[in-house]
């Protein structure tokens, strides 16, 4: 895996903003209630995120690093700006069901997080790999939330109804308790999936059966090595 | 040493009272308000509490099994759970919406917390808002006798006469269990008697709760008016069953008193100034959330602390 493609697997799996990192908590609960909201919400933020992420990185060896804060906050508000101004004048409807969040991406932690601990420290390129992978996680992260919501609370998916009029909308999902419980289990499943994959195969125990003092191959620490003994001690405990 | 000396640390003193008999002795006290919600209503009250106490005992063992932990159904909180959520459902609900909720009390609002003894708040009363909030026209809509109308105490709210006597004995419309202050009343008694419930938290829920309507009601102290608010909605099937909940409320005596009056406040606040007429299950939800507060400051000292200095 290249460094560049190493970024972006990192925003979008390894260290997803939303059920990872869990940053950016506002806009992932207030604006999710429905799937397109949450796509809009997703890609304005990764358009500021890699825009900021750029001229801050551009910028790291003339900013002092006693007002930095102040500089990446002048830098992400005037691209929170532009994308807000984009946003009224070519999407009106998305910039209306967004209301106040858009001028709240300046305070979004995930822009400041990145800027603060990756963009000021690094190259430009890798800074704009890691915007666009950053805010691709948080954009599938907040669709995946408003799409669940926007089935279970209202039947419909991108705005298309696709359950019929067998099913009763359970309407706690397009409101704030649902924000909540949506977030709580996806993250209870991606921590699901990430125990699994953490935890050492149990399938390579006990296939040597040699000593450990004959054998050549040193990455393997005895972990390969199942003796009676050992065997013992296991059941004992 | 001889066999009479034992050595052991404590609990010394030991009682055959266990969860599953207290549990079980809530359940036989909640009999005589489900039969009469049964008899009242008819067979669609009757299938609606067996669904929601029957899924919520599934519910458990199902996910108890999926999650490798003890089953612990045998101790009979699941069907407390499921039946007092059923109680607390009109009996015309459509039969899929109380599995729903008894789903969500017992996985999300218990298991997902603990199991027994780890929830932060009443597990069927935050499923029955669930609900309400799910299905704001199903949940509220009532019918007695084939006639479909407001509960009295949106009657009373709305300013019109009610008759009383009918709230007493329950011939009036409102959810399966809550109806029949008498069928209630024969219940509480019932776990008093047997000293599974003690008169602190109901007694001074229901005490603050009078003085709050007497001075904020605008009828003065009127026993009429009064009467018609204890004996109309959830109140008493809050106060002595839900309330009184062990998990959810707490130990110590100066701080059952003090949630007694919490309860009795906010319930008063939401039926006299909220939007809807009823507002006891959000009223003991909300105090569940400040209980591990309200034991914090009441927690008694040790002897010997706390002295001159």
């Amino acid at each position: 895996m290249g460094k560049y493609t190493e970024r972006l697997y990192n925003g979008i799996i390894k260290e997803n903003p939303t059920f990872v990192l869990v940053l950016g908590m506002c806009p992932t609960l207030a604006v999710t209630t429905s799937a397109i909201n949450g796509v809009g919400m997703g890609l304005s933020t990764t358009a500021v995120l890699v825009m900021s992420n750029m001229l801050i990185s551009m910028l790291r060896k003339i900013i002092p690093d006693s007002v930095r804060m102040p500089a990446f906050i002048v830098v992400v508000a005037s691209f929170v700006t532009i994308v807000q101004f984009l946003l009224q004048g070519f999407v009106p409807s998305l910039y209306d069901s967004l209301g106040l969040y858009i001028p709240l991406i300046v305070v979004n932690c995930i822009i400041l997080g990145r800027a603060e601990s990756y963009a000021s420290k690094n190259p430009v390129g890798l800074s704009i790999f890691d915007g666009i992978g950053m805010g691709l996680g948080f954009t599938l992260a907040l669709t995946l939330i408003g799409m669940v919501r926007e089935i279970i609370g209202a039947g419909q998916i991108f705005g298309f109804q696709i359950l019929g009029d067998w099913y009763t909308p359970i309407t706690i999902f397009v409101l704030a308790p649902g924000a909540l419980f949506v977030l709580g289990f996806m993250t209870a499943i991606q921590n699901a999936i990430a125990n699994k994959k953490g935890k050492p195969r149990k399938d390579t125990f006990g296939e040597c059966g040699a000593g450990c003092a004959s054998c050549g191959n040193a990455s393997c620490k005895g972990r390969f090595l199942t003796t009676e003994a050992t065997t013992e001690k296991k059941e004992e405990n | 040493m001889n066999e009479n000396y034992n050595i052991s640390s404590s609990p010394h003193i030991r009682d055959k009272v266990t969860s599953s008999n207290i549990m079980l002795m809530v359940v036989i006290a909640l009999l005589p308000a489900t039969i009469f919600g049964v008899y009242n209503f008819g067979v669609s009250a009757l299938i609606n509490v067996v669904l929601t106490t029957g899924t919520a005992v599934l519910a458990e063992y199902v996910y108890e099994k999926l999650m490798k932990k003890p089953v612990t159904i045998k101790d009979f909180s699941a069907v407390v759970t499921g039946l007092l959520l059923a109680l607390n459902l009109p009996p015309t609900l459509p039969y899929w919406m109380g599995p729903l909720g008894a789903v969500f009390a017992i996985v999300v609002v218990k298991q997902l917390f603990g199991g027994l003894g780890q929830n932060f708040m009443n597990p069927a009363l935050a499923a029955r808002c669930f609900l309400l909030i799910s299905f704001t026209g199903r949940m509220t809509y009532f019918v007695y006798d084939g006639v479909t109308g407001a509960t009295p105490l949106a009657e009373l709210k709305a300013g019109n006469a009610v008759n009383t006597m009918d709230m007493l004995i329950g011939n009036i419309r409102g959810t399966i269990g809550e109806t029949s202050v008498i069928a209630i009343m024969i219940g509480a008694i019932f776990l008093l008697l047997m000293g599974i419930i003690d008169l602190r938290i109901p007694g001074t829920y229901l005490l603050t709760f009078v003085i709050f309507i007497t001075i904020f009601g605008g009828h003065g102290f009127d026993p009429q008016y009064i009467t018609a608010h204890l004996c109309g909605g959830g109140i008493m099937l809050g106060a002595w069953f839900m309330a009184t909940d062990y998990v959810t409320s707490p130990i110590t005596k100066t701080g059952q008193i003090v949630y007694g009056i919490c309860l009795g406040v906010l319930t008063g606040l939401f039926r006299l100034f909220g939007g809807s007429a009823e507002g006891v299950s959000y009223a003991i939800i909300f105090s569940n959330l400040l209980v591990p507060l309200i034991e914090r400051i009441t927690l008694p000292k040790p002897f010997g602390k706390g002295g001159e200095k």
